[in-house]
């Protein structure tokens, strides 16, 4: 139920978001704003990325989603220039990650899983240093800093050394930082990982603003609904390859229909009820505690059409419900085991 | 060049910055070398012959070396610690100077060096250290200091850049360091080892590099010292400072 307004905005990014195409000099970017063409990468034995293929249109958002271990931070890091690949080219802001590596990061922001901001800097001294890195001067960096501090909510903290902030200011402070220059192009390595929820919601707001302003944005992450919520376009990695691309739903219709659901009144008239839904669906409906569960060919229709076929049996429904699989499903379809979530882990990359 | 230099005083800036807010580095600069000094004079003094000097004028010079040559253990604890916490790809994510952060962070510590070779000589003085050369002498003593000092921030950039964490730069950094300045002429004259030892103690940099800080404020016979010790910190930046720059540009963080 929850998916139908969104189903409707799928294929696109909503049309009032703008589309940012030029450099930080003014020039045009040419072409997309992320181009990776069979970038691998190995260690020793490991093969973090294994032929991977990349295409991001300026002012959009690529969900580079996948478990721990699968080659997100090393596809980020390859793609900042922190890291050279071992065969393969890319291009970021229409820059060559090799050729052109100096100018590619005055255009690029990166803001990474594990907050990089100086603990023993205040807030504003840790945008200013930044600023001044990126080439400003003193006057132009404290100026910008203020700026960022306002728009993020940490203007009252600005004074206060980052090792006292909590872990979504500490955060905030992090994207802040890769925004100094206001790049085209930002890439975010896992940028909700460890928080809570709230703060979490609160830095998807701040993402959100981010992309409506035009910016590409290129961001990894383990959460399936981080990327649902926030992607244009999903590429799930697995074992260093992109094993499926393309947006939210069209991954959703992947693994299939919808699903609906019906907890009945009386758990006895289940089997009832299976045999009753049956012709709905073209696999064989399920009963899993006590509600009965089927992949539906039509949306359009479905809900009364379950109610006018249980009702004409004087089957009692306590609850009904349509939903699209989730992310979940998608993921354990595509490689054949869950995205499971392993704290530890990240080592290799 | 100029973006070098602007980036390098910015990272420096910052790790001058970040110092007051660290209360243990800054008992590490202050009044950890002053417990040093008072331990040797007082503790071992009595029993070091030092024929010529008072076991004050021969230690302080020696204990100065020593001294600067672990201020560096700064930068190598600073530099792995931004290593993992995800500051060193933050720094190479920019379009700066790439060999700057490591430059800001050596430049750091020659004020910091300065700083506790200050309270070292004051120290000194109160206890009853004197000088016994011109200013010219004093100053020149305080600029080899200084660039030793200098040289030695290179090999814990290096250090602080190889290792897994900051427990282990401050371990091997301690290991590798400590038994060097005590097999020298810092502490006790090298005509009191075994033979062993003495042979290494004379080609060691540190009897030098002390020996020329000797003639430099003592007025001590100074032989090739003060070339040798200048040629010695040359060689080090020459070898360390190409080193720590190469691992920074492969850096992987954490």
């Amino acid at each position: 139920m929850q998916q139908s307004a969104a189903s409707e905005a799928s294929g696109g990014p909503a049309p009032e978001r703008v589309s940012r195409a030029t450099r930080v000099d003014g020039s045009r970017i040419e072409g997309a704003a992320i181009s990776a063409t069979g970038l691998t990468k190995h260690f020793g034995d490991v093969k973090a990325l294994d032929g991977v293929d990349i295409e991001v249109p300026t002012g959009s958002v690529l969900g580079l989603l996948g478990p721990n271990g699968a080659g997100k931070t090393t596809a980020v890091r390859v793609l900042t220039t922190l890291l050279k690949p071992d065969s393969g080219s890319a291009t970021v802001a229409g820059l060559d990650i090799l050729g052109q590596s100096s100018r590619l990061r005055e255009n690029i922001g990166l803001a990474g899983q594990y907050a990089a901001v100086d603990e023993n800097l205040t807030g504003t001294e840790n945008l200013t240093m930044v600023g001044r890195l990126y080439g400003m001067d003193r006057a132009a960096a404290k100026r910008r800093s203020a700026e960022l501090l306002e728009r993020f909510d940490l203007s009252e903290a600005a004074g206060r050394p980052a090792g006292t902030y909590s872990g979504g200011m500490r955060r905030r402070l992090d994207l802040a930082a890769a925004l100094v220059a206001r790049p085209p192009v930002i890439f975010l390595d896992e940028p909700t990982t460890g928080l809570d929820p709230r703060s979490r919601l609160g830095l998807w707001e701040t993402i959100e603003d981010l992309v409506d302003e035009g910016t590409t944005v290129l961001l990894t992450t383990q959460y399936l609904d981080e990327a649902d919520r926030l992607a244009d376009r999903i590429a799930v990695i697995d074992h260093g390859r992109v094993i499926a691309d393309g947006t939210p739903d069209e991954l959703k219709d992947m693994v299939g229909g919808e699903r609906l659901e019906v907890t009945l009144s009386e758990p006895g008239h289940a089997e009832r009820a299976v045999a009753l839904l049956a012709p709905m669906s073209e696999d064989a409906p399920v009963i899993e505690d006590g509600s009965v569960k089927l992949t539906v060919r039509r949306r359009r229709g479905a809900i009364v059409e379950a109610v006018q076929r249980l009702q004409a049996e004087e089957i009692g429904i306590d609850d009904l419900g349509l939903r699209r699989p989730t992310l979940d499903e998608v993921f354990l379809t595509l490689t054949g085991h869950a995205a499971e979530v392993d704290e530890e882990g990240e080592g290799q990359e | 060049m100029k973006r070098l230099i602007a980036d390098t005083l910015v990272i420096a800036e910052r790790n001058l910055v970040r110092l007051p807010r660290s209360p243990d580095l800054l008992l590490a600069f202050t009044v950890q070398p002053i417990m040093f000094v008072l331990l040797f004079v007082y503790v071992f003094g009595g029993a070091i012959s030092t024929p010529g000097y008072s076991y004050t004028d021969f230690l302080i010079p020696g204990i100065i070396v020593q001294n600067i040559a672990f201020g560096g253990f700064v930068t190598a604890i600073g530099l792995n610690e931004d290593l993992h916490k995800g500051l060193i790809d933050r720094f190479r994510s920019l379009p700066m100077a790439r060999p700057a952060v490591l430059a800001g962070r050596t430049s750091a510590d020659v004020v910091t060096n300065l700083l506790s070779a200050i309270i070292l000589v004051v120290t000194g003085l109160i206890i009853g250290f004197s000088f016994g050369t011109g200013i010219g002498e004093i100053l020149a003593g305080f600029l080899l200091l200084l660039f030793f000092g200098y040289a030695f921030s290179w090999v814990f950039a290096w250090l602080g850049l190889i290792v897994s964490s900051p427990e282990s730069a401050n371990s091997v950094g301690f290991i590798a360091v400590f038994p060097l300045t005590f097999i020298s002429s810092a502490f006790v004259p090298v005509e009191s080892m075994p033979a062993g030892l003495q042979w290494f103690a004379e080609i060691n940099p540190f009897t030098i590099v002390v020996d020329a800080m000797r003639a430099l404020w003592l007025g001590a016979p100074a032989g090739d010292n003060v070339w040798g010790a200048v040629a010695w910190t040359v060689v080090i930046i020459l070898i360390f400072a190409p080193l720590a720059v190469h691992r920074y540009r492969r850096a992987a963080g954490r």
